[in-house]
């Protein structure tokens, strides 16, 4: 999913008077919470417990096949020297990082741009939450046709422009596959970042920039000074949140490349695994170890945010 | 402020060239000349590939596939979304995925509203325990469950009489799994809105002898509204643009999800060798534009739904 749902510190503490009537039943709270609760359990944890123990057995989707039975670690110890799942985390933390990197940066600008007040801003508000709201995969079949290597416009463009000397198989070629994901991922994204950026700068008092330029701080201090340190939160969030989904992508893989080797993330080799070979049992293991490295990302973020907080 | 005081420093200077500059009605425009440029870039971004979609839309077969590339349709025509829309599996698949995500929609603003008034109205023991695994749900990547939906959705005993059905195939199979990311953001977004309510109404209604469901029923859900709105429309998207799992557990055409339509499509007159990509190219349009006028219309709302708690915190 792509939806952000940003987090609040939990719960903002309210100290309020109590009143006999406000002291209602902690039961009451619970039976309202057992339907969600349950849903979330049967739904996701169940799941994810099964994921685990499945990823200890040999199981085949087509029953029958073998009969399933526990295996211990050996899923675990092929896929250590499964040299494709080697290449698809690779490649996978090579997307992340580029795409991540330009659509902060990107969005950065973008923010810092609009949050300045002129004619049009609401509109340019508009725009910019449109790439977010269509569907990954359109927006994928989009660009696929706009890269076509014989009737693509980014290629028609570039030989205009004589940035390009001829014209370019842009998704089937290796040297450029990666920079043509990217593209998407950044195209659809990078405005969405910059709308969460927005938000966070829209919350700095103005003050704080009439006292600096009383002072004779120029824009680029004032940048330093004062956005950036009182951004961070917003900037942390935001990044978390964009690792983490570019860790798990799918989409736009599997669109531009199918199931081509070299060019798998790790969700599309776990998914062709799982679901085209019917191994079950290594999937799984598949999964758990990428579970395990989003989580190894979220660890790293939150020191990171614990140890700067100081 | 201690950042404000280090630069006092630099407080006067001689009037300098930018200065000079910035007075003269001339200079002030040239001045702002980079930042429009900069907005005009950032809209031709933004807009370009939709501008592309639409225009490839129109054109028509004999331009598209045609070098060098035609910028503009000088014989705009409509056999491609004729194509596209009288295509059955394109037909089957906006009705499904309309089923699939309305009642992914509805149940999780159903089960979440519960859940967010005790949230956010209630004060108990375990509640920011529950309130951080909704969170951690929010972010919970889909991939790793995959294999044990997979093999749920094949049917297993549960207990008893009572069997798990099994959904592989049919929709239900998307509207289970699709819980799993509308449910928890719901809840987290919707306490967000529950908690921001003030609490006399809420008093004044007890005083005068209503239930706590009444009091949720009946004065807090009309409150919370706006919120359901863009919650369920957020909700809405997330499920309308799945694809890993409808391409997991779907198998037959009819029953195909508009993303899973968009990628395999091939139109009537979609051969092996050539991707019908102005049909497709008008599909993609039909599907968008009511994503689009939905985010136009609802905008403000989406960005305070999204950004809920981010920075207020």
């Amino acid at each position: 999913m792509s939806t952000v749902a940003t987090p609040a510190p939990v719960p903002r503490r309210r100290r309020r008077r109590r009143t006999k009537l406000q002291r209602r039943p902690t039961r009451l709270g619970w039976l309202l919470l057992v339907p969600a609760l349950a849903v979330v359990a049967f739904v996701a944890l169940y799941p994810l417990g099964k994921t685990v123990y499945q990823s200890f057995t040999n199981q085949e989707f087509l029953a029958g096949l073998e009969p399933t039975k526990w295996v211990g670690i050996d899923n675990y110890r092929t896929l250590w020297h499964d040299t494709i799942f080697r290449d698809t985390v690779v490649l996978t933390i090579k997307f992340t990082a580029i795409t991540v990197g330009f659509e902060f940066v990107l969005g950065l600008i973008i923010a810092l741009v609009v949050n300045s007040s002129f004619k049009g801003r609401g509109l340019m508000r508009a725009v910019m939450l449109v790439p977010w709201a269509i569907p990954t995969v359109v927006a994928a079949q989009m660009w696929k046709w706009m890269l076509d290597d014989t009737f693509g416009v980014v290629n028609d463009l570039g030989v205009r422009l004589h940035l390009l000397s001829h014209s370019r198989a842009w998704i089937s070629d290796p040297a450029t596959s990666l920079a043509s994901v990217c593209a998407v991922d950044i195209w659809k994204t990078t405005p969405f970042v910059a709308l969460l950026l927005l938000a966070g700068l829209q919350v700095i008092p103005n003050d704080l920039y009439e006292a600096a330029s009383v002072d004779g701080a120029n824009k680029l201090q004032q940048f330093w000074r004062i956005t950036l340190p009182l951004l961070r939160p917003a900037i942390l969030v935001t990044l978390i949140f964009r690792t983490l989904d570019a860790l798990r992508v799918f989409d736009v893989f599997q669109v531009f490349f199918g199931y081509r080797l070299g060019a798998q993330s790790m969700a599309v080799y776990d998914q062709s695994t799982t679901v085209n070979d019917g191994h079950v049992g290594y999937g799984a293991s598949m999964s758990v170890a990428i579970f395990l490295i989003i989580s190894l990302f979220v660890v790293i973020y939150v020191t990171f945010m614990r140890t700067t907080e100081e | 402020m201690s950042t404000a005081a280090e630069t006092t420093r630099v407080a006067v200077r001689p009037v300098s060239r930018s200065v000079r500059l910035r007075r003269s009605p001339l200079g002030r425009m040239l001045l702002k000349l980079p930042f429009w440029i900069l907005i005009l870039a950032i809209f031709v971004y933004a807009l370009f590939p939709f501008y592309w979609a639409l225009r490839s839309a129109f054109t028509p077969d004999s331009q598209l596939f045609e070098t060098p590339v035609h910028y503009f349709p000088s014989h705009p025509t409509l056999q491609h979304f004729r194509e596209a829309l009288s295509s059955n599996i394109f037909q089957r698949a906006l009705l499904n995925s309309t089923l699939v995500a309305g009642s992914v929609t509805l149940i999780s603003l159903a089960i979440g509203s519960i859940a967010a008034y005790a949230l956010g109205r209630f004060r108990f023991r375990g509640k920011s325990f529950v309130l951080y695994l909704m969170l951690s749900m929010t972010i919970f990547p889909q991939i790793a469950i995959l294999g044990a939906l997979y093999t749920m959705f094949s049917g297993f005993h549960i207990v008893g009489p009572i069997d798990f059905p099994k959904l592989y195939d049919t929709p239900w199979a998307l509207v289970f799994s699709y819980l799993i990311f509308t449910l928890p953001f719901t809840v987290w977004v919707l306490t967000s809105f529950m908690r921001a309510l003030p609490g006399d109404l809420e008093e004044a209604a007890y005083v005068d002898g209503a239930t706590p469901l009444q009091v949720f029923w009946k004065v807090l859900l009309p409150l919370i509204a706006p919120g359901l709105v863009t919650t369920g429309l957020l909700a809405f998207i997330a499920a309308w643009n799945e694809y890993l799992y409808a391409i997991s557990f779907i198998q037959s055409p009819s029953h195909y999800t508009v993303p899973v339509a968009i990628v395999t499509f091939q139109g009537a007159s979609g051969n092996a060798f050539q991707t019908p990509w102005g049909t497709l190219m008008a599909a993609t349009v039909v599907v968008t534009l009511p994503l689009i006028a939905a985010t136009l219309v609802l905008q403000r709302r989406i960005l305070a739904g999204l950004t809920a708690g981010a920075v207020k915190g």
